[in-house]
C-alpha cells in the first residue's frame, strides 16, 4: 500500500510543479485549472492511501516473500452472471438517443437505468458475504 | 450468483467448475467474467476497425486521381470524420484498455476477476451502444458528423453543422467516454487491490504497469472530454455561448479542453501497446526484460509529461505559450527513447525467434520510430507553422498510431490468441499479413510526408492536375489497397483457425508471466492454482527452476515457517 500511496502522491507533486510553472509563465487560466485538477487527482487519493498505509500491516501482495499463513484468506466476492449491467447499458443508450431525437424514449431509458441500479445494489448486497 | 474466492498459493483446492451458468445468447448478455467481456471488447473493436478501414479505402480512392468525383465533398467530410472518430474512440483505445487489459490484467496479477465485474460489463454495453450511435449518423437525413474527429468550434455549432448527425456524434462519444472512465477506475482498483500474494508493484509485468498508468491517464483525460461535449451540446441546443464569440465565449476554449483530453489520449492509445511489445520481446529473445525499472519510470514520465503538452496541437492559433509546450513536447522524446533502447537491449544477444508476434513487434519499432521522429520535428514551432494541417501531419500521426495499434496490436493479438481461444493461428498467414501490411503501410504514408512538404492540405476532397500531387497520391492509394488485402489475409487466418482448429498448448511460447501458468483458455475465475511469485517471471521460474530469477522455498522450509 505504501508504494501505491507514493505513486499517486508523486504524480500529484509533479502536476503541482507543472501548474506552478505554467501559471506564472503564461497566466492562462483554463489550462492552469485543468492542471490543478490533475494535481488534486494525484494528491487526494495519494493522501487517502497514505492514511490507510500508516494504519495497516503490509498486505501479502506488498511483501517480497509472504508465508503461506499470510497468503491465506478470501480475496473477495465476485458475481458470475447478472443481466442488470446490460439493462442499465440499454437504458443509457435510450437516454442518449432521446438527447438527439427528443422523444419519449427518455422515460423508458430512465426506468431501465433506475430499475437496474436498484436491482444491482440489492443483488450485490445479497451476494456480498465478504 | 456470487462466488467467494480464496487467495493465492493456498487455493489449490478450488473446485474446477464452480457453477453451471446460463448458456447461449443469455450467457453473452449477462456474463461478468472479465475474459468474456475482454473478448467482446476485442472482437467488437476489430469490427469497428474494419468498418473504419473501409472508409479509409473510400477516402484513398477519392484521392487517387485529380478532380475526382468518386464521392461528393459532403460525403468525403463525413467519411474522414467518422473514420478518425471510429479509429480513435472505438478501435484504438477500447481494443487495448477494454480488450487486452480486461482480459490480461487479472491473469497477469493472479486475480480471479476485475475489481468491479458489474461495472466492467456496463462499460462494455456503453461502448457497444456508443459505437452504434456513431454509425447511426449515416442513416439520418443530414448525414453523419462532418467536422473532423476533433469537432472544432465554431464549425461544430448548430448553425454550421445542423442536424442529428453531429448530435449523435456527441452522444456517442459521451457514452464511449463514460465507458472509458469506468474501465479506468476498474483497472487502477484491480491493480492496487487484487494482486496475488508476493506480486509486489515491482514484480508486475510491464504490460500491467503500462495499463495502470493508462488507467490514471484515462481518469485525468476522459472527464475533461465528457464535460466539453456536454457544453458543446448545451451550445447547440440550450443557447449557451461557451464556444461562440457572440455571447462572450471562446472557440479556442474547445481546442484547449479537447486537446487536454486529446494529447493524453495519444498516450492512452500508445502505452498499452508499448506494454504488449515489452511482454513479447523478452519471451522471443529468451531473456528477462532489459531495464525493468527504467521502463516503469519512463512510462510514468511519459504519462506526466503528456498531460502538459496539449497545446502543441494549437501552435498556429497564436494563443498559446510556445516555449513551454515546445519544451515539454521535446522532452517526451527522452522517456520514449529510453523505451526503444530497452527493447533493443532486450533483444541484444538473445536467442531471437521470429515467430509472428516477434515479427510484428519488430515492425512496430520501425514504424513507431519513424512516426516518433517526425513528431519531434513537429514539436518545434517553426516547423509546425510550415507543416500544420498538411499531409505531413497526417503521415506523422498515422505512422505513430498504426505503428502502435496495428503493428504492436497484432503482435499482441497473435501472441495471446492461443490463450484467448485455445487455438493456434496459422503462422504463414500471419507473416504474409505482416509483410503486406508493412509494405502497404510504408507505401501509403511515406509519400504523404512529401505531399505535406509540397503543401497538400489535410481534409481536402479534390485537388487539381496543376498541383502535381497526383503521382504521390496514386502511390499512397496503392499502398492503402495493399494494406487492405493484408487484412483480408487476417480474416482468412481467423476463419481457418476457427474452422479447422489446431489445439493450443497452455504455454506455447514458454512465456514469463502468470497468464501462461493457467490453461488455454483459462477456467472461469482464472486459476486452479497460482504459482508462487518470487520474481518478475513467475511462470518462467516455475518451468525452469534451474534458471529461476527468484528462489521459491521448499515445502519443508514452508512447513517450518508455519510452525514458527
Amino acid at each position: 500500500m505504501k508504494f501505491e500511496h507514493k505513486l499517486y502522491l508523486g504524480l500529484g507533486v509533479f502536476f503541482a510543479l507543472i501548474v506552478a510553472i505554467y501559471w506564472f509563465w503564461s497566466g492562462e487560466s483554463g489550462g492552469s485549472t485543468l492542471l490543478l485538477a490533475s494535481a488534486l487527482l494525484g494528491l487526494v487519493p495519494g493522501a487517502y492511501l497514505g492514511w490507510w498505509a500508516m494504519r495497516m500491516k503490509p498486505r501479502p501482495e506488498d511483501v517480497e516473500d509472504p508465508t503461506r499463513e499470510e497468503s491465506a484468506g478470501i480475496v473477495g466476492a465476485f458475481p458470475t452472471y447478472t443481466i442488470w449491467p446490460f439493462v442499465m447499458g440499454m437504458g443509457a443508450f435510450m437516454i442518449g438517443l432521446a438527447m438527439v431525437f427528443g422523444s419519449w424514449t427518455l422515460v423508458i431509458g430512465f426506468a431501465f437505468v433506475i430499475s437496474a441500479a436498484i436491482s444491482v445494489t440489492l443483488e450485490s448486497k445479497r451476494g456480498g458475504a465478504v | 450468483m456470487t462466488l467467494l474466492e480464496q487467495k493465492g498459493e493456498a487455493s489449490s483446492h478450488l473446485p474446477v467448475e464452480h457453477h453451471q451458468g446460463p448458456t447461449g445468447y443469455y450467457r453473452w448478455l449477462s456474463s461478468t467474467d472479465h475474459k468474456v467481456i475482454g473478448k467482446n471488447y476485442m472482437y467488437t473493436s476489430l469490427v469497428f476497425m474494419l468498418i473504419a478501414g473501409l472508409m479509409a479505402m473510400l477516402i484513398r480512392t477519392q484521392l487517387a486521381s485529380p478532380n475526382s468525383t468518386f464521392v461528393s465533398q459532403q460525403t468525403y467530410n463525413e467519411l474522414f470524420t467518422i473514420h478518425g472518430s471510429m479509429m480513435l474512440y472505438l478501435f484504438a483505445g477500447p481494443f487495448a484498455f477494454g480488450g487486452f487489459a480486461n482480459y490480461l490484467i487479472p491473469l497477469q496479477i493472479g486475480a480471479p476477476d476485475m475489481a468491479f465485474p458489474r461495472l466492467n460489463a456496463l462499460s462494455y454495453w456503453l461502448y457497444l451502444t456508443g459505437g452504434i450511435t456513431m454509425l447511426l449518423g449515416f442513416f439520418t437525413a443530414s448525414g453523419a458528423a462532418a467536422f473532423g474527429w476533433v469537432g472544432y468550434a465554431p464549425l461544430s455549432s448548430s448553425t454550421n453543422s445542423p442536424g442529428a448527425g453531429p448530435d449523435l456524434w456527441i452522444v456517442s462519444i459521451a457514452l464511449v467516454g463514460f465507458s472509458g472512465i469506468f474501465t479506468g477506475v476498474n483497472l487502477v482498483t484491480t491493480i492496487f487491490y487484487l494482486r496475488a500474494p508476493g506480486m509486489t508493484m515491482f514484480r508486475m509485468p510491464i504490460f500491467t504497469w503500462n495499463m495502470l498508468v493508462t488507467g490514471l491517464l484515462i481518469l485525468i483525460a476522459f472527464p475533461v472530454l465528457t464535460a466539453a461535449l456536454i457544453m458543446l451540446y448545451a451550445d447547440r441546443h440550450f443557447g449557451t455561448h461557451v464556444y461562440s464569440v457572440k455571447g462572450g465565449g471562446s472557440p479556442v476554449l474547445w481546442q484547449n479542453l479537447f486537446w487536454f483530453f486529446g494529447h493524453p489520449e495519444v498516450y492512452i492509445l500508445a502505452l498499452p501497446f508499448f506494454g504488449m511489445v515489452s511482454e513479447i520481446f523478452p519471451v522471443f529473445s529468451k531473456k528477462p526484460i532489459f531495464g525493468y525499472k527504467g521502463l516503469v519510470f519512463a512510462t510514468l514520465a511519459i504519462a506526466g509529461l503528456s498531460t502538459g503538452v496539449w497545446a502543441h496541437h494549437m501552435f498556429t492559433t497564436g494563443t498559446v505559450l510556445l516555449p513551454f509546450f515546445s519544451a515539454l513536447s521535446l522532452l517526451i522524446a527522452v522517456p520514449t527513447g529510453i523505451k526503444i533502447f530497452t527493447w533493443i537491449g532486450t533483444m541484444w544477444g538473445g536467442q531471437l525467434d521470429f515467430k509472428a508476434p516477434m515479427t510484428w513487434a519488430v515492425g512496430f519499432i520501425v514504424a513507431f520510430t519513424m512516426g516518433g521522429i517526425t513528431g519531434v520535428f513537429l514539436a518545434s514551432p517553426p516547423i509546425d507553422f510550415a507543416t500544420h494541417d498538411t499531409y505531413f501531419v497526417v503521415a506523422h500521426f498515422h505512422q505513430v498510431l498504426l505503428g502502435t495499434t496495428i503493428f504492436a496490436g497484432f503482435a499482441g493479438f497473435f501472441f495471446w490468441y492461443p490463450k484467448l481461444t485455445g487455438r493456434m493461428y496459422r503462422e504463414k498467414l500471419a507473416k504474409l499479413q505482416f509483410w503486406m501490411v508493412f509494405i502497404g503501410f510504408n507505401l501509403t504514408f511515406l509519400p504523404q510526408y512529401l505531399l505535406g512538404l509540397r503543401g497538400m492540405p489535410r481534409r481536402i476532397a479534390v485537388y487539381s492536375t496543376t498541383d502535381h500531387f497526383t503521382f504521390l497520391n496514386r502511390l499512397s492509394t496503392a499502398g492503402a489497397y495493399l494494406t487492405a488485402i493484408g487484412f483480408v489475409v487476417f480474416l482468412i487466418n481467423m476463419w481457418v483457425s476457427w474452422r479447422s482448429p489446431i489445439k493450443a498448448p497452455d504455454n506455447p511460447w514458454d512465456g514469463h508471466s502468470l497468464e501462461w501458468a493457467t490453461t488455454s483458455p483459462p477456467p472461469s475465475h482464472n486459476f486452479h492454482r497460482v504459482p508462487p511469485i518470487r520474481s518478475t517471471r513467475p511462470t518462467w521460474d516455475m518451468n525452469h527452476p534451474e534458471h529461476a530469477d527468484g528462489r521459491v522455498r521448499t515445502e519443508a522450509e514452508l512447513a517450518g515457517e508455519v510452525l514458527e
